[in-house]
């Protein structure tokens, strides 16, 4: 079958989609972005977590064909993603609730093209400098998943406790770090995020 | 209803968005730009962060190639039984199937692997030895095609009898698992079902026990771990025109998969050239072989590029696990708290192949006193072949089975003696100088004592973390209770429990291995400024060896640009990343080759500048900043000036000291080149009634040596620290006793700690040099991962009364349901 | 394979009385795993996402009805008030990402005994709200589980909603799993107290072949608390009467021995959670307990 969805910011259509596939399969064999990652296709890892529509799920979980006309957001869009809130709603965050990033507003979003040299496009979202910064990226096959979760905790919640980042990471697994240094990450951005508010 | 109109039910192959010809997803040169100028001991940024945090870091199952195929194994459903008939008829039949391959079309005389014996069949010859062993595999257009025509593949079974324990494989009349032995070991053990036996005999244990006053024996049980690095085994076998292959794989050791993936092939190695792809983890789980080969095959089979992506569920079979053991110890002491004598026999289930059962035993026997003083010892430990899954390398191996033995004696010991469990290990630390069992001292630094001191007087973390005061009067957090999110108590029925835990591990290859690594490096000048590049065959696994690589260019050659090459095999063997190995053997190696160049450098500017400054002659020479500056700091000449067009390119191997083998019958030898050392203590919380714990704190000291980039040791040491958790309290492979089957290959239901269920992870580090070791350095990346899990259960135990000597401790444990 | 893709509940009914074998597909967070690990081939998706309704809820006089895919987050968010129990069963659901897309609909769809919704539909009450081009029913969530992933759904029928009863008092849930968080149910209970009815109802997760309701103990428990006057007075309820309610509950398992635990211990479990669910609704309903963070 023939899915047409908007990722990152940019209409794609997959041809010659088996029914079976899952959306987490179609990034990343159909549509070059393979940034969200394959580490257990059952829901349990959180490697593959993308925004749909704003929500973050398991894209591994999300039959291909269910995203007909939807618009989803990978990690390798999250700097962009993240610029486009900050230019909406400076100073970041939104603790109301109400003023994430609408779909609207998603649909006029346009993603930089980069001109694939691996490492160049080096503009970061805050969290993912604060991952690089804190020590958070080892192996770096969770930091995609945690990545879009993460940008997503600090959108509604700016301040978060210890207790609130570990809730809202706790389906993101990482077995080389041992979290410590994913916790710092989150503190620092949103330590950042705080301070840019201030100034 | 808009059913669409071009749902189809066959699946087409993969229409890509882009075309092109070199596989996409090819590793990429690491640059570590001008922002960073660290040298060693720096918290310098990992080179490869950017790519990882944008998802550009081209792992190997985001290998990608025009035309390319999938690749599918078949694997055995049954544990033991012999293949009679294999029909591949229907699903070479299939559309879209390209290849189907049994061990009838294995192109070479060799048609077996393995790291040590090579007992591994590349496919399934008239046997199947465990559970998920490969029989077939399936090269297909679209991933969804090759698993359906797996699945008509018809394989007839005539079942064996199974061996799954000791028992049953050393029985007089018990089925020999591999037929017909001729490797090292056959020689020297009791049955053809053990692989290797290694006895460790110093002292008279018997006599010195007549001087204990106290004695204790304990029997433990450890089970079966897995590595669960979350990317899972895959990658692309490209063929090439010269009849070879090129293979992107995501392994620990690129230059022993060749030594073993080329003879199967039939290739001479120079025509295999594989490059390492990004690796999704590894912690011992990619040191043997596992869809290399049999991407290999297929793409020179159908002279197509081939990608094998293992999911989650065919990973739990795709690679070794943690040997599962049974330990037992007896140790003895005097009523004012000395050590006598320790006896102890561990038997490590190997499964169905040897893959590193050999080392394994090797570290298991040598290290299993622990780090304490113990003249008279009697130690035997032994591998068997059975019908469980195959075991191998796992973070730490053999040395954390032992540890959660020993330990868990030591608090007998001190309950028994009713000493503090820490002054009682303090008072038995072993020192440098130190006789190990093996008769070989310990030459450098061996904090045991001064670890646990200060992980003891660390502050506790406050009680009852999970009540907080808010405006509406104190309100619960069950976040911060056992059961978590799960809402089991609101503090009902929780204990709170403290225990201590300090571990002995070897770092490198052992047993007289000739350990060593390859490094090159190139210097040369690039739009006027000296820059390096480092090239090696090291894995990078998430260690952060890449980083360090460029440290170690930075502070010898004084250069600030260093580029990282793509780890491949056109360059000499680096070893493999385990063992603790890395940053000294190949962390060595880099320092070796880049103090030749920086000679190099020196010769070239005395040949063109020496007779403008004496101190060319006379002075000790660096490079600092892009110049020959004296060790007063005056500089001589830029280095750019030195070199102008010329680039120095130097690869060298290196190697650490040598070791010895441990004799068969004694165990004496100078088998290890360094230990290391880490201790913990975990607080935990256990709901009591219901069997649940909350770890609260892990506190860790560990001696590093050197930390060459302290942000790294952190990361290291709290990661190691949580695996060692996961084994205490929820991760173990369940394998039916009667069938010898996996009964949880998923991650519903072999569970991985999350971050709710992480303790804080406070660590302490100690720098105490080991003059023999490149900066002093120690490894560091398997120590904490020791000594967590019997700290765990230590505190545990000290929460419930409970005698608890099996791990992971599962809720029935402790409610004795 | 065929993927189906109505853009309404009509169509949708349509395609499944054309297609009884249809399996439908929502959050995906059962259907897709077992695709993904070849456990599954069906002939037909038949995609629910396009219809709106299914994820809208409806606050009544008596009762909510929750479309069927409304995804346990905003279960979470939303009704906490009406549905407490539901909502402090959403929040053990796996992981966030599931609990955006995972809804009852799937868990009653799917009526695997370690369905985490089922304990607290139990207990509440609630009727579930099946339709087919033939009409539609309301089956009672006593009589829905028939068996193991089993239940009373024709072919043809497709869940609407549910159909729970408002919360008319302390409602609790808790589920033991060995791991702090996104965890399947080694065993599950909810207890909901209903002053109206001077009622208590439970549920049980995971400790026999279906989801199952406590009936001994409850009645047990009923009858002790008209005895002893306790809706009345609200003063607490003795340890004796306690522990006979636990020991009832426990008796209401029929359990097997898994991977994930022994039929000994979810007995032993479930008495302890029907225990401690008791202690805290009882304490709410006297107006003496503490606020909860990080459930629901």
């Amino acid at each position: 079958m023939r899915v047409n969805f908007t990722v990152n910011g940019r209409p794609q259509e997959a041809d010659d989609v088996w029914e079976g596939e899952s959306l987490l399969y179609v990034l990343r064999e159909r549509m070059g972005l393979p940034g969200s990652k394959n580490a257990c296709e059952q829901g349990e890892c959180g490697s593959c977590t993308v925004r749909l529509d704003g929500v973050p799920v398991c894209s591994c979980l999300v039959a291909a064909g269910q995203v007909e006309g939807r618009e989803v957001v990978t990690v390798e869009g999250l700097a962009d993603y993240a610029k486009h809130r900050e230019d909406a709603h400076p100073g970041g965050g939104c603790a109301s609730g109400a003023c994430g990033t609408t779909l609207d507003a998603a649909k006029r979003w346009q993603s930089k093209p980069t001109d694939g040299q691996a490492g160049e496009a080096a503009e970061l979202s805050p969290i993912q400098q604060a991952f690089i910064d804190a020590g958070a990226v080892q192996c770096g096959f969770c930091t995609p998943g945690l990545l879009v979760a993460a940008d997503e905790l600090l959108e509604n919640t700016p301040s978060p406790s210890d207790q609130d980042i570990r809730e809202a990471l706790s389906g993101n697994l990482c077995r080389c770090t041992g979290y410590e240094k994913i916790l710092d990450a989150v503190r620092l951005a949103a330590a950042r995020q705080e301070e840019a508010v201030q100034s | 209803m808009t059913t669409h109109p071009e749902a189809t039910t066959q699946p087409k192959a993969t229409a890509p968005v882009k075309a092109q010809t070199v596989p996409a997803g090819t590793p990429t040169k690491i640059t570590q730009g001008s922002p960073t100028k660290g040298g060693i001991g720096e918290s310098t940024l990992r080179p490869d962060g950017t790519l990882k945090v944008t998802g550009e870091f081209a792992y190997s199952s985001d290998m990608w190639h025009e035309d390319m195929l999938w690749g599918q194994t078949l694997r055995s459903t049954v544990a033991h039984a012999e293949i009679v008939s294999i029909d591949t008829s229907e699903a070479l039949a299939t559309s879209g199937v390209y290849a189907v391959m049994t061990y009838d079309d294995l192109p070479a005389e060799m048609k077996n692997y393995g790291l040590e014996i090579q007992d591994t069949p590349v496919l399934a010859h008239g046997k199947v030895r465990h559970h998920g062993e490969p029989v077939a595999i399936v090269a297909a257009d679209h991933p969804e095609t090759a698993r359906r025509a797996a699945a008509k593949i018809k394989i007839e079974y005539r079942e064996l009898p199974l061996i799954t324990d000791e028992a049953s494989a050393t029985a007089p009349d018990a089925v020999l698992v591999h037929e017909g032995r001729d490797d090292h070991h056959i020689g020297h053990v009791p049955h053809p079902n053990i692989v290797h036996r290694q006895p460790i005999i110093r002292g008279d244990a018997d006599e010195a026990a007549k001087r204990a006053d106290v004695i204790v024996t304990g029997e433990y049980v450890f089970g079966m771990q897995d590595q669960a690095f979350l990317g899972p085994e895959s990658g692309l076998a490209v063929p090439s025109e010269d009849g070879g292959v090129e293979l992107y794989v995501a392994t620990q050791w690129l230059h022993s998969d060749l030594g073993q993936i080329a003879p199967v092939l039939g290739l001479p190695e120079d025509k295999v050239r594989m490059t390492l792809s990004g690796v999704g983890g590894a912690f011992g789980g990619r040191e043997d072989i596992s869809m290399q080969i049999h991407a290999c095959l297929l793409a020179l089979r159908t002279g197509k590029p081939v990608k094998i992506v293992y999911n989650r569920f065919e990973s739990f079979f795709g690679h070794v696990h943690r040997h599962p053991a049974k330990l037992h110890y007896e140790h003895g002491a005097t009523k004012d708290g000395k050590l006598t004598h320790m006896k102890c026999r561990i038997v490590l289930d190997g499964g169905a192949y040897a893959s590193a059962s050999p080392a394994v035993v090797g570290n298991a026997s040598s290290l299993s006193v622990g780090p304490y003083k113990i003249e008279d010892v009697d130690i035997e430990a032994v591998a068997l072949y059975t019908n469980n899954p195959p075991c191998g390398a796992m973070r730490g191996f053999g040395a954390v089975q032992a540890c959660f033995a020993y330990e868990a004696q030591m608090d007998k010991l001190a309950a028994k003696l009713d000493m503090d469990p820490v002054e009682f290990r303090q008072l038995n630390a072993m020192e440098q100088g130190t006789l190990l069992p093996t008769g070989q001292p310990c030459d450098s630094p061996a904090p045991v004592a001064e670890l646990l001191r200060r992980v003891k007087s660390r502050p506790l973390p406050p009680e009852q973390q999970w009540l907080a005061a808010g405006s509406e009067g104190t309100s619960i957090d069950v976040r911060a209770l056992p059961g978590g999110l799960s809402n089991t108590t609101h503090g009902e029925g929780v204990v709170r429990g403290i225990g201590y835990a300090v571990g002995l591990k070897n770092v490198g290859f052992s047993e007289g291995f000739d350990d060593y690594s390859t490094a090159r490096v190139r210097m040369e000048v690039i739009n006027g400024e000296a820059v390096a590049t480092v090239h090696t065959a090291m894995a990078e696994v998430g260690q952060g060896g890449v980083t360090v690589h460029a440290q170690i260019a930075r502070t010898e050659l004084g250069v600030n640009q260093v580029t990282i090459h793509p780890a491949d095999t056109r360059v000499g063997s680096a070893g493999s990343t385990s063992a603790s190995r890395q940053t000294y053997v190949t962390g060595g190696a880099v320092k070796n080759s880049c103090e030749a160049v920086r000679e190099k450098v020196l010769e070239l500017g005395r040949t063109k500048f020496g007779t403008y400054h004496p101190a060319w002659a006379t002075a000790e020479l660096l490079l600092e900043g892009g110049k020959v500056v004296t060790d007063g700091g005056e500089v001589l000449a830029d280095v750019a000036d030195v070199l102008e067009d010329e680039a120095i390119d130097i690869e060298l191997e290196w190697r650490h000291r040598p070791t010895e083998a441990f004799d068969l019958r004694t165990g004496q030898g100078n088998g290890h080149v360094q230990y290391s050392f880490a201790a913990h203590r975990a607080v935990v919380e256990v709901d009591t009634e219901l069997g649940l714990v909350k770890v609260i704190e892990l506190a860790c000291a560990q001696d590093v040596g050197k930390a060459l980039n302290p942000l790294s040791v952190l990361g290291q040491i709290q990661g190691g620290t949580l695996q060692g958790m996961g084994v205490a309290v929820m991760e173990e492979i369940i394998v039916d006793p009667k069938t010898a089957k996996v009964r949880n290959p998923s991650f519903t239901d072999y569970l991985l700690p999350t971050i709710l269920d992480t303790p804080t992870i406070p660590v302490d580090v100690l720098e105490l040099a080991d003059e023999h070791a490149p900066y002093g350095l120690r490894g560091i990346g398997e120590a904490p991962t020791l000594s967590s899990t019997p700290a765990v259960l230590a505190a545990i135990r000290n929460a419930t009364g409970l005698e608890l000597n099996r791990t992971p401790v599962r809720p029935e444990h402790l409610t004795g349901t | 394979m065929d993927f189906l893709r109505p853009a309404s509940w009509e169509e949708a009914l349509a395609a499944k009385a054309e297609h009884p074998t249809a399996v439908p597909i929502a959050g995906g967070t059962d259907v897709m795993v077992e695709i993904n690990f070849d456990h599954r081939r069906p002939e037909y998706l038949l995609d629910l996402n396009r219809i709106d309704e299914l994820t809208e809820w409806e606050v009544g006089q008596e009762s909510v009805r929750l479309g069927a895919s409304v995804p346990y987050s905003a279960i979470m968010e939303n009704l906490r008030t009406e549905l407490p129990g539901l909502a402090l069963a959403s929040h053990t659901v796996a992981s966030p990402q599931i609990r955006n897309r995972g809804g009852v609909g799937g868990n009653l769809g799917t009526a695997s005994p370690a369905g985490d919704a089922h304990p607290a539909l139990l207990a509440a009450g609630a009727e579930v709200e099946a339709e087919s081009v033939r009409g539609t029913r309301l089956i009672p969530i006593d009589a829905f589980y028939t068996g193991v992933k089993r239940n009373a759904l024709e072919p043809d029928e497709l869940i609407r909603a549910v159909h729970i009863k408002k919360a008319d008092g302390p409602q609790q849930y808790s589920k033991v799993g060995t791991r702090n968080a996104m965890v399947i149910a080694v065993c599950a209970f909810g207890l909901a107290l209903h002053p109206e009815t001077r009622t208590v109802r439970t549920g049980i997760g995971s400790a026999a072949p279906t989801p199952v309701r406590a009936k001994e103990a409850e009645a047990f428990l009923n009858a002790a608390l008209d005895e002893g006057g306790f809706w009345e007075s609200g003063k607490i309820i003795t340890p004796a009467i306690a522990k006979q309610f636990a020991a009832l509950a426990s008796g209401a398992c029929n359990p097997i021995d898994d991977v994930r635990g022994t039929a000994k211990y979810r007995r032993h479990a479930v008495g302890i959670m029907a225990r401690r669910t008791l202690g805290w609704t009882w304490e709410q309903y006297r107006g003496a307990g503490r606020t909860l963070e990080g459930a629901a």
